[in-house]
């Protein structure tokens, strides 16, 4: 059976998060009922079509019944299964302790802002967005929190920190995905919204934009690292010392 | 071997009967009908070997498309209200606080009266619509003793119409005075959400009620002058029908709180004196006669 | 008459075109659903050229933008959404035939039945003038999600394009509320005597679902087109949030906060039910087919009806599905998982049903006839596309599928195969009511085989593409930098496969249209009742029927009963 798993799982991209291989195990589960069911009905389909019946006879209540039943109380499995994933990754909060970092989709790029050491994003204003400037976000200068803010094209995030990312987008709809995170979230304009989880193997991955966004879309991504602990500090200071010294 | 079916007809509406245009014979209003076969019940049994179900037939035909409609236009209203209602209450947070720019437009109090002319005009409706089916009427009229159902029905139809039609000047009135210009312009002074949402309700009803009116005119031509009293019933019980489905959406619309009430005027009577009496020539003489 | 000659002829126009006739604004609906279906097809195929060979450059075009790519995209999902899908089988056939298997002598309002196919006629020329104004068609998607569809200056063909697309998709709103309320009056009030409810045929049962999925749905797609419009041009701000900046201006500089996911939620509350709309039809033909060819009842008839009645219900119940990772709340999530879940418990039952009744028939049509064979894909793809279905309602699992080419082979296989599939039986099946001809058999083989091998080995594999990441709607795969471009690259070897495969789908789709002009001229003479059906359209014309029994049923040796009796006429009594 482990086997078949993972020999099923070619496609699938390798699972760098924590709620990777739950997720993937619910996948497979499904895909191979579907696959079984699939192969199931299409035998019973020629079976029926080949085989003559020498008189017509009607089929007993039972055949229809049993196969119900059976059906339900695997739908209803599934659905339980899959709730109890969904509650742990979007119902349930990030932990209070979660890394904040905020990703901001344009037409199209992403952009994604880290705190600094007080903690707290400065207060963007539309008005003053001006990429080529040096102020793609539109930080408000007027706001003392947004001074140590410090913004890059590449996600940078430390293995095993459970991370709370803050969605938004600056004109239209875009799709923050990263799959090898098997993580997906809209980032709409008008709203922020939060996504949270942890990423467990350092290594470089995929980000693409996974909604329609203009003649950009199939250009629009961004690569994350996941760096250990005491790589991603350091990578965090010089980025901010760099920030200082502009 | 030609098609299994004959080849289509060509449609034709139904022609009227090839009768002149003076009534022969008895009954002004079209022979009752009196070919059923009888003998026997059954599911559906031809009424006049045709195919047809009797009296009532276009009725029970009518009735049901317009409930669909009207179920189709529910929808419609229904959604616009759901986007109201969903607007009402957005807001985003701006230096960490909440900000909702929903700036509720005072609404014209002559919106009041609109709606007590709306009802009225349904009672009226109401009343031509039941007047057109009274059974001695029908009766009357099939043993030829004139339109006692379409005289009776004429004068309500007719208030109704006025009726209508001063609803909607009043509802020009009300987009008067919320400062709303013919014209290019209107379409600009949506400045707040509030109003757009009031223009596009009042708008879209008053768009429905104007076919309404419309239908209101059939009828009217339809009364004086279709032969077959089953004619008129259709015309008029569909018209009534939807006027009053109208009205319905209308107290629905109505009682949602798009904007606030406007603050009562001042009533100040000595104004319009002192205006007198500040006017030009008046004053002059006044001044002159002082 | 030839056919010069009778085109030069008004009363040729007369009879077939500008007729309130039911045949023939039926037989206009199934026109124009072919157009749509041979534009959608043409579209997608160099849809698919792109993605396959990017850097391709093609005779009198050059090598594709990423926007004229998605100009395609955007314009193949509403030709097919809406004038194949919608129109072939809910209004096309539903027109053709429903009046006829009803015994009815004629539609309720023929003039408004007639009025909604010159709408959704305008409707189609409007969708196409699209794609001539300045900025071309538009790059939004058949979805058009705002602010990217409300904001002129969002992308290439947002401007006047897309205007032109929402008028035309207002204009087929109410093209199709107008037929939706005429086909349901008509089933309601025409019925001939002794069709009762229960002795209806499941296909009639499929239209009148459909015709009152169509009545709630439709209504709000117009609404949602009209507050599109209204915020386009009309300074207001349904669907645009309060700031953005796109391409380097302010939008919605007034402030007023929008919500784009409002727009979602109007458009799938009406996007959800249309694919019923889509594949009901299909369902209710299905179940009559294949009863009909395996000579036997359908088993469970009122159950038939009542699952066909509920997935109508469910239907317009979890439209939230789409919206899963689009900003809805978790809770909200749950609950439309649900009831996504529930709608497979009728769907599973209708299979089951299935196949059932062709299970070792021992009184069936040997060798299958054609419209059986299409039937039998139909399930086929049903199953296939279906089975798909409860994967993508769960939350957690689509939070890793959604937009991605997973959902593109669900719907597809589901949709447009198992749609097309069913329109196809329809067409070979009804064909001898249409012309009094029968198709040509061995042609009809030979489309089908062709098309089902093909069709699988189109869009299966897109199953795997979407599981390794690849997103949708992307104007091609090569060319990216980074890890991105290295996850995509590795999957352009198997988008070449499903291109080429493509090809062959629509190569042998010509087998089709040949099989088509041949048997309209030239064609075998059909018999009064080729597949000895027992459903009303068969009955022989012109005289008084009475229906006595429902559909489907056979006796020893499959011995059919019609639905109908003749009448005893009785000489009429009294003057006149």
């Amino acid at each position: 059976m482990q086997n078949l798993a993972m020999a099923a799982q070619w496609w699938l991209p390798q699972d760098a998060a924590l709620h990777g291989p739950a997720l993937d195990h619910q996948l497979l589960l499904n895909l191979w009922i579907a696959l079984a069911l699939l192969v199931l009905a299409h035998v019973l389909l020629f079976a029926g079509l080949l085989l003559r019946g020498k008189k017509l006879r009607e089929i007993p209540l039972v055949w229809k019944i049993v196969p119900l039943v059976v059906l339900t109380v695997l739908f209803t499995w599934l659905t339980v299964k899959s709730e109890g994933l969904w509650a742990d990754a979007r119902i349930a909060g990030a932990d209070p302790s979660a890394m904040q970092v905020e990703v901001t989709g344009v037409q199209f790029a992403w952009y994604f802002r880290y705190p600094g050491t007080d903690a707290a994003f400065g207060e963007t204003r539309a008005a003053l967005v001006d990429a080529g400037g040096g102020n793609p976000l539109g930080i408000d200068p007027a706001d003392a929190h947004g001074a140590d803010d410090v913004v890059s094209s590449e996600l940078v995030l430390p293995a095993g920190r459970e991370v709370d990312l803050r969605l938004r987008s600056l004109d239209v709809m875009h799709g923050f995905f990263v799959p090898e995170m098997r993580l997906k979230q809209n980032a709409v304009p008008g709203s922020v919204l939060h996504v949270h989880f942890t990423p467990a193997k350092p290594g470089t991955y995929a980000i693409l934009c996974s909604q329609l966004c203009g003649l950009g879309h199939y250009r629009m991504q961004a690569t994350m690292r996941v760096l250990p602990q005491s790589e991603f500090d350091a990578w965090l200071a010089e980025k901010a010392r760099a920030h200082e010294t502009r | 071997m030609p098609t299994l079916t004959p080849p289509p007809p060509v449609y034709t509406p139904e022609k009227k009967e090839q009768k002149p245009r003076t009534p022969q014979g008895p009954g002004s209003g079209g022979k009752p009908p009196y070919r059923k076969r009888t003998g026997g019940g059954g599911d559906g049994e031809s009424w006049d070997g045709k195919g047809g179900r009797g009296p009532g037939e276009r009725l029970r035909r009518t009735r049901p498309a317009l409930i669909f409609f009207l179920i189709g236009d529910a929808m419609f209203f229904f959604s616009l209200v759901v986007v109201f209602l969903v607007e009402k209450g957005a807001y985003h947070v701006d230096h960490g606080i909440v900000v909702n720019t929903w700036h509720a437009i005072p609404i014209p109090s002559i919106l009041w009266l609109n709606t007590a002319v709306l009802l009225l005009s349904s009672v009226t409706m109401e009343l031509a619509r039941r007047s057109i089916f009274h059974e001695q009427h029908v009766m009357d009229e099939w043993l030829g003793l004139g339109k006692p159902a379409a005289r009776q029905a004429l004068p309500w139809l007719l208030a109704t119409a006025v009726l209508g039609i001063l609803f909607l000047a009043g509802q020009w009135t009300a987009w008067m005075q919320l400062g709303m210009r013919r014209g290019y312009e209107a379409a600009y002074q949506n400045a707040s959400l509030s109003h757009a949402s009031f223009n596009l309700f009042t708008g879209f009803h008053a768009a429905h009620l104007a076919v309404g009116i419309l239908g209101l005119s059939a009828c009217l031509g339809v009364l004086l002058f279709a032969r077959r009293v089953e004619t008129r019933q259709v015309w008029l019980d569909t018209t009534a029908w939807y006027w009053h489905c109208m009205g319905l959406f209308w107290i629905g619309l109505f009682a949602l709180p798009v904007g606030k009430p406007a603050p009562p005027r001042p009533r100040r009577p000595e104004a319009f004196i002192s205006l007198m009496i500040h006017s030009g020539p008046f004053s002059a003489a006044m001044r002159a006669a002082l | 008459m030839r056919l010069a000659e009778a085109l030069a002829s008004w009363s040729w126009w007369r009879r077939n075109v500008f007729t309130t006739d039911y045949r023939v604004v039926g037989r206009l609906y199934l026109l124009l659903a072919l157009k749509a279906v041979a534009i959608g097809t043409i579209l997608s195929m160099f849809m698919r050229i792109h993605l396959a060979w990017p850097n391709a450059r093609l005779p009198f075009w050059g090598v594709m933008k990423p926007e004229e790519y998605l100009a395609l995209l955007t314009m193949h999902g509403t030709m097919m959404i809406f004038f194949v899908l919608t129109v072939a089988p809910q209004m096309g056939f539903a027109c053709l035939i429903a009046p006829a298997q009803i015994g009815a002598k004629r539609l309720s309002f023929p003039r408004i039945h007639a009025a909604g196919f010159w709408i959704i006629a305008a409707s189609f020329v409007v969708l196409l003038l699209a794609a001539f104004v300045p900025g071309g068609a538009p790059i939004s998607g058949w979805t058009s999600y705002p602010p990217l569809s409300a904001i002129a200056a969002a992308g290439p063909g947002q401007a006047m394009g897309m205007d032109l697309w929402l008028v035309s998709i207002a204009l087929f709103c109410v093209g199709a509320v107008l037929g939706g309320v005429s086909l349901l009056t008509t089933i309601i009030c025409e019925r001939c005597e002794g069709m009762t409810w229960g002795r209806l045929p499941l296909t009639v049962w499929s239209w009148l679902t459909g015709a009152l999925l169509t009545v709630l749905a439709f209504s709000v797609l117009f609404d949602a087109a009209v507050l599109l419009l209204c915020d386009r041009h009309a300074g207001t701000s349904f669907f645009v949030p309060a700031s953005g900046v796109i391409n380097g201006m302010l939008v919605n500089a007034r402030g007023h906060d929008g919500s784009p996911l409002l727009w979602l939620h109007l458009f799938w509350f009406f996007g959800h039910p249309v694919v019923y709309i889509a594949v009901l039809p299909g369902m209710g033909l299905a179940s009559m087919l294949l009863a009909g060819f395996s000579r036997r009842r359908v088993p469970g008839y009122r159950t038939m009806i009542a699952t066909t009645l509920a997935i109508g219900l469910l239907g317009i119940l979890l439209w939230g599905h789409h919206m899963f990772v689009a900003g809805l709340n978790p809770f909200a999530s749950s609950i439309f998982a649900v009831t996504t879940m529930a709608i497979a418990l009728p769907s599973a039952i209708k299979v089951m049903s299935w196949l059932v009744t062709v299970w070792r028939a021992p009184a069936a049509m040997k060798p299958r006839p054609v419209p059986m064979l299409w039937m039998l894909g139909f399930v086929s793809f049903f199953i296939a596309g279906g089975l798909t279905g409860p994967i993508l309602a769960q939350p957690i699992l689509d939070s890793y599928l959604h937009n991605t080419f997973f959902v593109v082979a669900h719907f597809h296989l589901i949709m447009a195969m198992a749609g097309v599939f069913s329109l196809f039986g329809a067409t070979y099946y009804w064909f001898p009511l249409m012309t009094g001809r029968m198709m040509n058999e061995r042609l009809g083989r030979w489309h089908f085989w062709l098309t089902i091998v093909a069709a699988y080995s189109t869009f299966l594999p897109m199953h795997l593409t979407g599981l390794a990441g690849e997103p949708r709607q992307y104007a091609q795969l090569t060319g990216i930098p980074g890890p991105a471009g290295a996850l995509l690259a590795r999957l352009q070897p198997m988008q070449i496969h499903v291109t080429v495969s493509a090809f062959v789908l629509i190569a042998a789709q010509v087998l089709f249209l040949v099989n088509l002009w041949r048997s309209t001229w030239s064609g075998e003479v059909a018999p009064e009742n080729p597949w000895e059906a027992t459903t009303l359209e068969w009955a022989p014309a012109g005289e008084d029927l009475r229906v006595v029994r429902g559909p489907c049923e056979y006796g020893e040796e499959g011995l059919s009963y019609p639905q109908w009796e003749q009448l005893v006429q009785q000489p009429l009594d009294g003057p006149e």
